[in-house]
């Protein structure tokens, strides 16, 4: 049953670019589809180990920097008179180096941020993409500053024995998205059904009692919070090669505040939430846009959250299942449960 | 008390909190595959002592060695990687989860498998999962709990929560079991059966230092007692010993005593 919807809902969205031929509305979905990426990571942190990164785009914006620079090669002075030149490499590679040194920025702020929690960590994170938000700006040198790095050449893979395909229509930027998010979300899933996801839920839930059974703090909140880097910093550069422009703005404290949003409304901690909450809120602007001015359309998004939150306080996804389940057992009350049928539930 | 080797050695520990002295100078040995009790008035130091033990606190003076580990500087959950766990008074479940994944979540030590491997799915980390899977389910029928796997553990009574602490620690596999007040909030008969079960934990071969109020209950059950107050141990020995001991009866017993 489960395996049937997931392979319908793959389906549906491979076909989208095959009926929709509205240039506009695919972009609004590839955009989207990159944010959705960016809140799938966010949720990792959140939903699953309940720490809240208020810094989240840091991340995705070092992605996007990093591939950017690796496609497009700098010329910068160093102290004592070096330079440091670098050519231009292909922007598979930037997309490769961009999940790991996104990911590796990632263990840094876990590292030191985990040692304070709660309040304090979501500061320290806040702090974090303001620095990096403050170098991108300043350091004009290597990232142009506010004159933004542009001319960012598409991705291209590499196929062997035909040379390579470089991505330059909408429709196939759709798939490339379409193919990264599936990743990151097939991996959080094996993730979180894991042994390892255990040890996060045990966490969450009861810091104290996790400890005493063995879970160490430290590797688990650093293993997520790299992890939840690494696929931001993917996002970001999906963003970096599809945008082919990007300035210091990419790191602006809004941008962390819609993934917050998209994972709050959709439900943190449930896998689908972020996709669910990410589309509603990446494609609301695309509805609203032939009522409202941008800037009302502001005050329609909060109102939108205000409601979902309203009626559905757990957050969509989490507080559907909740009363399709309750629908489901108040029917099969009497039929007893066997300990397989958990046990054999499939990942994803 | 015949020659039984040590398993942990509490030496001259001392805790203070500020000018508040919790425990001062606390010797006292636990022997392998013995049930030890570790009682005294509210306040004595118990579960302060318990938490020197299981690393959640550092003494101020003193140290503890578990099977010729000194504890001294280890965190608690490489401590509890020494088979060396616990239970808590309060906080003894994850509320959330049903009963079931508890004792996954339990399991943690015996399912080390690589992220990667479990990432992808490999046949080591399925294998892994299927054998938690089964020895979660005979956990749960261990402590008899197989008709509330499928619940939220928040949503049992208190005493059968304090059985799927005892199952959650016994998940860890552990080589000592320290467990804390473990039957308050239960009834007659849930005592009864917990104290059955504290002794087939202990037939398998598993060390038990017991924290307890429940006098009866610790007398039908420990080998060996020793009586905290102030911080300070007044008195150590079997029940009997303990029962007929005028400073414990003095102190902390009372007239009840001989009711035990």
């Amino acid at each position: 049953m489960r395996a049937i919807i997931t392979i319908l809902v793959i389906a549906a969205l491979a076909s989208v670019p095959l009926w929709l031929r509205d240039p506009y509305l695919l972009n609004a979905l590839i955009t989207t589809g990159i944010f959705v990426i960016g809140a799938m990571s966010l949720n990792l942190l959140l939903g699953f180990t309940g720490q809240l990164s208020l810094g989240h785009i840091a991340f995705f914006g070092i992605g996007a920097y990093v591939s950017a620079l690796t496609s497009l090669g700098f010329d910068i002075g160093l102290p004592g008179g070096l330079r440091l030149v670098h050519t231009p490499w292909p922007p598979i590679i930037g997309f490769v180096l961009a999940i790991l040194i996104a990911g590796l920025c990632g263990y840094f702020v876990g590292l030191l941020s985990f040692r304070v929690r709660g309040a304090y960590f979501v500061i320290v994170t806040i702090s974090f993409a303001e620095v990096v938000r403050l170098v991108a700006l300043n350091w004009v040198e290597l990232t142009q500053g506010p004159l933004a790095l542009t001319n960012i050449p598409s991705i291209a893979l590499p196929l062997p024995g035909f040379g390579e395909l470089t991505l330059r229509t909408k429709m196939q930027n759709y798939y490339l998205v379409l193919v990264v998010a599936l990743t990151a979300y097939f991996l959080i899933a094996r993730l979180v059904h894991s042994h390892f996801g255990r040890s996060m839920r045990g966490l969450m839930e009861n810091e104290t009692l996790a400890v005493s059974v063995g879970i160490d703090v430290t590797r688990t909140l650093t293993v997520a919070a790299v992890i939840s880097a690494a696929i931001a910093g993917a996002a970001g550069s999906l963003y970096a090669h599809y945008i082919r422009i990007i300035d210091p703005e990419v790191f602006a404290f809004i941008n962390t505040v819609t993934m917050v949003i998209m994972v709050i409304s959709g439900g943190k901690g449930s896998l689908a939430g972020p996709v669910v909450g990410g589309l509603i809120f990446g494609l609301l602007p695309v509805a609203l846009r032939p009522v409202m001015a941008p800037e009302a359309q502001w005050i329609a998004y909060g109102g939108v959250l205000i409601a979902i939150l309203f009626v559905l306080p757990r957050g969509i996804v989490p507080s559907l299942a909740q009363r399709l389940t309750r629908r489901r057992s108040a029917t099969t009350a009497l039929a007893p449960v066997a300990l397989t049928e958990t046990g054999a539930k499939e990942p994803a | 008390m015949t020659a039984r080797s040590i398993a942990m050695t509490i030496d001259q520990v001392a805790v203070r909190f500020g000018g508040l002295v919790a425990i001062s100078d606390m010797s006292f040995t636990v022997g392998d595959g013995e049930i030890v009790s570790l009682i005294g008035p509210n306040g004595a130091g118990k579960t302060t002592a318990f938490n020197v033990m299981t690393g959640f606190l550092t003494p101020s003076a003193g140290h503890v060695t578990y099977q010729g580990t000194t504890l001294t500087g280890l965190k608690p959950h490489e401590i509890a990687d020494l088979g060396l766990i616990r239970t808590f008074q309060r906080t003894s479940v994850f509320p959330n989860d049903t009963v079931y994944d508890n004792l996954l979540i339990g399991l943690h030590r015996q399912g080390r498998v690589r992220l990667l491997d479990a990432i992808l799915g490999l046949p080591g980390a399925r294998a892994s999962e299927r054998r938690l899977r089964q020895r979660a389910g005979e956990l749960l029928e261990w402590v008899g709990l197989e008709r509330r796997a499928h619940d939220a553990a928040g949503s049992l009574s208190y005493g059968e929560q304090r059985l799927v602490g005892v199952a959650l620690a016994l998940a860890a596999e552990p080589s000592m079991l320290l467990l804390d007040e473990p039957v308050s909030g239960m009834n007659a008969s849930e005592t009864h059966r917990f104290v059955e079960l504290i002794r087939s934990i202990r037939d398998r071969g598993i060390t038990i230092l017991l924290v307890e109020h429940d006098m009866p209950m610790v007398m039908t059950v420990s080998d060996r007692i020793v009586v905290l107050n102030y911080g300070r141990i007044i008195a150590e020995g079997t029940p009997d010993v303990i029962r007929n001991h005028p400073a414990v009866i003095e102190a902390y017993l009372g007239h009840g005593a001989g009711r035990a």
